[in-house]
């Protein structure tokens, strides 16, 4: 077992390098994937191992990128969309959710789109407008598409292979914040042996409240239920992985235990994510609550400028607050 | 239904073009490729606007079997309009006036080459030969009109606008990718589109990435003047051809009502595509006869005398006095394509009639590949209520 230190973005791109070598028919599209190695440098040094064919610099329109992927697709090919950033998949929204999400059943499953879209998203880089916003509740809202997101380099690693041999389209996650931490890859470990990709990992037991989260978030809410320990609160920690479909059933287990759930995301909170998760814990575990299920998200406003994001996104401090208030209930 | 023997693709000796009336001419528009007259007389070869030189020399059996394709397709057509009326279909996209187009067009693909359709291409999908009953699933609404796209070179109908463009394209990069450029195995794609379409943004970024990659596609412009009610000035200042100049392919405009010319063009197209040569923009001009489907009232933004100027330069007129005119074809073989176009045409009324609703369950089917736990969990709740119901059959 060769067990490195790579930071996640490294990790994705050397599981993409993987996918690469596994199957001809993988390719990556977007823009600056090519020489520049994307604005991130997820694809670096894929161009000059993998050519100019599979590794294609698209003209600037994302709604370009995803289309002409389907069009792949149905050739036999498995495209990797890159979206640049977050806030730039708008102009390809039709394509993924009236097409890509809907043409397996539309032709009764003999057409199948195994593509992944890749798209680095959340905030917490002091970046303009447009480059910080967490889409998944619309692409989540889809039936058809399946979304994930990975919150630590062992998971980029296997999770982007996963995603590429998924015959069901994937909107891949990225958080971008967390592009530079560090943390233990298993580079050799046989793909079948990964964590499943649409499993909820449980990331730190507890038996006080249940605190959901995914992505950038993931780190947040861990390092909250270090802080949390202070107060002589033991949380237990969720990474969902998997948004859509969710795997709550691990979730549902601990609720029960703990009577206590807090869930933790950037996107804003009205009909976000945290309300899905909120409402079906409520329906499965209503007598073992304690208190209602809270969210700790976004506020309802557009991503603000930068000066002011540390305002708008959960920190330690909101989740802890969070925490507080389940168990002030 | 299998495609008319003696279709224009049918690889027979081929005959001497048939001599052209002389002095016969075209419309008088030096941008509009012309082979055949709205009278019906043949005119020998026609220039395009970048001086490419188009000609056919069918046999007198393929300009019969373009007949039959033409008289089959609008007839089918019709069919599926009155199976509306009665209620048999929830809506319908009428090609009634395009069916030159559909048929030059769809003629002209070779088996290996790939066609992506909006949801009006009845008679290109008649082409290739497929059921001209698998789309009417779509619009009675017993399915989302699926096939396998791979199976009949053939993509789904697209109902978003313009989308088609660019899986088209995507799928043109792919046979680049595959090298199955030039040679007899050398594959082309055709996208079809209208003119509402050409101001989507998916059709222009189809038109940018075909061009900076030189892809093997026809562009295959349906103007047929209306985008439901807005006429072609709300989209364009410019003639559409025109517009293929600004992404650096050739563009032309091809008599659409002229199944002969729209024959040629798009053969050349195609096989300039195959040979890598890159796209083409081929406007078809043409005119919907009808409405833009069974919806539309087109009597409220159209006038009477437009759509009788039209109804002048009929493809199946134009193309049926040509054989008169040419003693190609006589009283009893008209009759008889006649006689096949109403068994046709009732046959598929019966099979529409006779098309079952699916079972409510199925509605949960390949959503996904690989499935999803939430919809299975869905489709047990939903069979458990149905099962609720005294007498169920479920």
């Amino acid at each position: 077992m060769a067990t490195e230190t790579l930071t996640l973005g490294k990790a994705l791109n050397l599981g993409l390098r993987r996918a690469l070598e596994q199957d001809p028919k993988v390719i990556i599209m977007g823009e600056d994937v090519g020489k520049l190695g994307g604005v991130f440098r997820i694809t670096d040094g894929l161009q000059k191992d993998f050519g100019e064919n599979r590794i294609i610099d698209t003209p600037l329109a994302e709604s370009g990128i995803i289309g002409t992927a389907v069009g792949l697709a149905i050739r036999g090919y498995r495209p990797i969309c890159e979206i640049q950033f977050d806030g730039f998949v708008y102009p390809a929204y039709d394509q993924i959710v009236s097409q890509v999400a809907k043409m397996h059943y539309r032709s009764q499953g003999k057409v199948k789109l195994p593509i992944v879209i890749r798209i680095p998203y959340g905030g917490g880089i002091g970046a303009v407008e447009h480059h910080s916003e967490s889409p998944e509740a619309y692409f989540s809202h889809t039936a058809g598409l399946k979304v994930v997101s990975c919150a630590s380099p062992q998971d980029a690693y296997s999770m982007i292979q996963q995603s590429v041999l998924s015959d069901d389209p994937i909107v891949f996650l990225e958080p971008k914040r967390r592009y530079y931490e560090k943390g233990p890859v298993d580079v050799d470990a046989p793909l079948a042996d990964a964590y499943p990709l649409h499993a909820t990992r449980l990331v730190r037991a507890g038996r006080d409240a249940t605190v959901l989260a995914y992505g950038p978030m993931v780190r947040t809410a861990l390092d909250a239920a270090t802080a949390a320990e202070e107060d002589g609160r033991d949380l237990e920690v969720f990474d969902l992985r998997s948004l859509s479909p969710l795997d709550l059933r691990p979730v549902y287990d601990s609720v029960r235990r703990t009577g206590r759930c807090v869930v933790v995301h950037e996107a804003p909170g009205n009909l976000g994510l945290g309300s899905e998760l909120a409402a079906r814990i409520t329906e499965e575990c209503f007598y073992s609550l304690e208190a209602p299920v809270l969210r700790v998200t976004g506020y309802d406003t557009p991503y603000p400028a930068a000066r002011v994001e540390e305002d708008y996104l959960p920190t330690l401090d909101r989740v802890l607050d969070g925490v507080d208030r389940t168990f002030g209930w | 239904m299998a495609r008319g023997d003696g279709g224009a693709t049918a690889r027979g000796k081929r005959a001497a073009p048939r001599a052209a009336k002389p002095g016969a001419k075209s419309t008088g528009d030096p941008n509009l490729v012309q082979l055949l007259t709205p009278d019906g007389d043949r005119i020998d070869s026609a220039t395009g606007p970048d001086g490419t030189e188009y000609r056919v020399d069918f046999t007198d059996e393929e300009y019969r079997g373009l007949y039959r394709d033409l008289v089959l397709v609008r007839k089918l057509d019709a069919e599926a309009t009155a199976l509306q009326r009665q209620g048999e279909l929830g809506i319908w996209a009428s090609l009634l006036g395009q069916e030159a187009a559909q048929v030059g067009s769809g003629r002209a693909l070779r088996t290996q080459d790939m066609a992506f359709p909006t949801y009006r291409e009845h008679g290109v999908l008649y082409c290739r030969g497929i059921d001209p009953i698998m789309p009417l699933g779509l619009f009675r609404g017993v399915d989302q009109g699926g096939w396998d796209p791979n199976e009949f070179k053939f993509n789904m109908y697209t109902i978003v606008i313009g989308a088609q463009t660019l899986h088209a394209t995507g799928y043109a990069m792919g046979i680049s990718m595959d090298g199955k450029i030039g040679g007899d195995e050398g594959e082309a794609v055709i996208a079809y589109f209208g003119d509402g379409a050409t101001s989507q943004g998916d059709v222009n970024e189809a038109f940018v990435w075909s061009g900076v990659f030189n892809s093997p596609i026809v562009f295959f412009c349906q103007n047929n003047q209306y985008a439901i009610s807005e006429p072609l000035e709300r989209q364009t200042r410019v003639p559409l051809y025109q517009r293929a100049a600004g992404f650096g392919f050739p563009g032309v405009r091809v008599d659409g009502n002229d199944v002969l010319a729209t024959y040629a063009v798009t053969r050349n197209a195609l096989d300039n595509a195959r040979n890598g040569q890159g796209p083409t923009l081929i406007e078809a001009y043409t005119y919907r006869m009808g409405a833009h489907t069974t919806t539309d009232d087109p009597t409220r933004y159209r006038i009477a005398s437009e759509v009788e100027a039209w109804r002048a330069k009929d493809p199946l007129a134009r193309m049926k006095a040509f054989l008169e005119k040419q003693q190609i074809a006589d009283e009893s073989f008209f009759a008889d394509i006649d006689e096949q176009a109403k068994r046709e045409s009732l046959h598929l009324r019966e099979r529409v009639l006779a098309m079952p609703d699916p079972e409510p369950l199925t509605l949960f089917d390949h959503v996904y590949a690989h499935g999803s736990p939430l919809l299975d969990a869905e489709r047990e709740q939903a069979a458990r209520y149905l099962e609720s119901f005294e007498g169920s059959a479920h």
